[in-house]
Parts: structure tokens; sequence; C-alpha cells
């Protein structure tokens, strides 16, 4: 299950889509990112999220499907939010689900850092109460995703 | 027709969401962007830095050949997650 929302997630129901009549798998690893009160050197106070719907959901997809040959999984369920969040608000949910925890601890990890580089999302944050500005992508990111 | 989308700071500072040119036999995406630099400053500028381009909504990092009808976007390096 892949989705795009600006409606909040509920991680108790995320989880338990992941296990419902699951007697198959016995992990499920999930991530949460949320929204910092600090980013890049300055005091964040909200943030906005903008994406190119048409190219999302194939990029999601497309990292899922490769996580799947990749991993023995069962389940795998993706939720990123758009639109306008404050501090503390929840951004992504990236769960899986696999007979043992190794494949679902790298799955997971897998495929937050490919959204990362990937996915067509963007962030503009406001900072010092009132400046926005463009979040940079980090280098960082692209060593993750190019350790795989 | 090729339709051109640009998003988050591109957008912004080009004033503009999206754009359609006439699809000419042999078009590719460098003739593309080339031929948007060449609109004026704030354009050359906007497009001479780091960018992702997406054709047809997949990422490509070389060129390519479009062909009538389909859809570009140019877009800084992504931030999502």
């Amino acid at each position: 299950m892949i989705r795009v929302s600006e409606q909040d997630f509920v991680v108790a129901d995320e989880y338990q889509a992941l296990i419902n009549d699951n007697a198959s798998d016995g992990a499920v690893v999930f991530f949460v990112g949320l929204v910092r009160d600090f980013n890049q050197g300055n005091n964040v106070s909200e943030l906005y999220l903008e994406h190119y719907p048409a190219m999302t959901q194939k990029v999601l997809c497309e990292i899922v499907e490769q996580s799947k040959r990749r991993w023995n999984l069962g389940r795998v369920r993706v939720y990123h939010r758009v639109g306008h969040l404050s501090i503390n608000d929840q951004i992504v949910f990236v769960g899986v689900s696999s007979r043992h925890r190794d494949d679902s601890f790298r799955a997971a990890q897998y495929i937050m850092d490919f959204l990362k580089t990937e996915a067509p999302f963007w962030k503009k944050e406001t900072v010092n109460k009132n400046i926005s500005r463009w979040v940079e992508s980090e280098i960082k990111d692209y060593s993750a995703r190019d350790s795989w | 027709m090729i339709r051109i989308l640009f998003f988050a700071s591109l957008r912004e500072r080009l004033k503009c969401e999206s754009i359609e040119v006439d699809y000419e036999s042999g078009l590719t995406l460098f003739d593309l962007k080339d031929t948007l630099m060449q609109k004026d400053e704030i354009w050359h500028s906007a497009l001479s830095g780091n960018l992702l381009s997406a054709v047809e909504q997949e990422m490509v990092v070389e060129n390519t050949k479009l062909t009538d009808g389909m859809e570009v976007a140019f877009f800084p390096p992504v931030t999502g997650g």
C-alpha cells in the first residue's frame, strides 16, 4: 500500500494493517519521520511539502518493487504526507513485514534511502519565525543510497 | 505538443508551473532545455543550476529523444522523507 496525502496517519492502524491475518511473517520494522524544530542551522516553525503527483506514485511503487526483489518480504506500506505541517507532525511512514527480521530491517532502510533521493517531494520550511526557504538536498542522503 | 512542468524553487524562480511547446521532429531533452534557457536571463540562470529532469514521470540522467505528447519536468534535487 502506497499513499500520499495531506491527512495524517495513525501508526497503530498502519501497524495493524501489516499484521492482520498475517500468519507467515515473524517480523515488522517501521520508520516514522517527523518535522524537527531545527534544520541546517536554523529554528524551524513550519514545513510545507510539495510533490509531483503523477510521478510520486510511480517512483514509490518502483522503490517498493525493487525492495521486494532484493529481500523476502511480506507486506510493505509507505505513507507520505504533503501540504502544511507543524513541528513534531508525522511526515512519512515506512513499514515492512517479513518472515525474519533481517529482511525487514534492511528493506525499511533501503526504501527510506531511495525515497529521500528519488521520490519527487520538496520541503519548504519557515525559519526564524517568518523566513521561508527551500530545504537543500544533503550529500549524506546520496551516500546512503549509493551504499546499496 | 510537449508539456513542461517546473517544481519547488525552480517554479518560484521562473514564476511558472507549466508551459507547452510545439513538438519538432528529433527534439531531445537537451534541445528543449537549451530553448528554454534562451527565453531570458532569469530562465538561463535558473535552468543552469543543479536540476533533475523527468520524462513521462521517470527520472532521466542522459539526453533523451522526445516524442509528441510527452510530459517533461525539471526540478531541484528532492528533499522528501
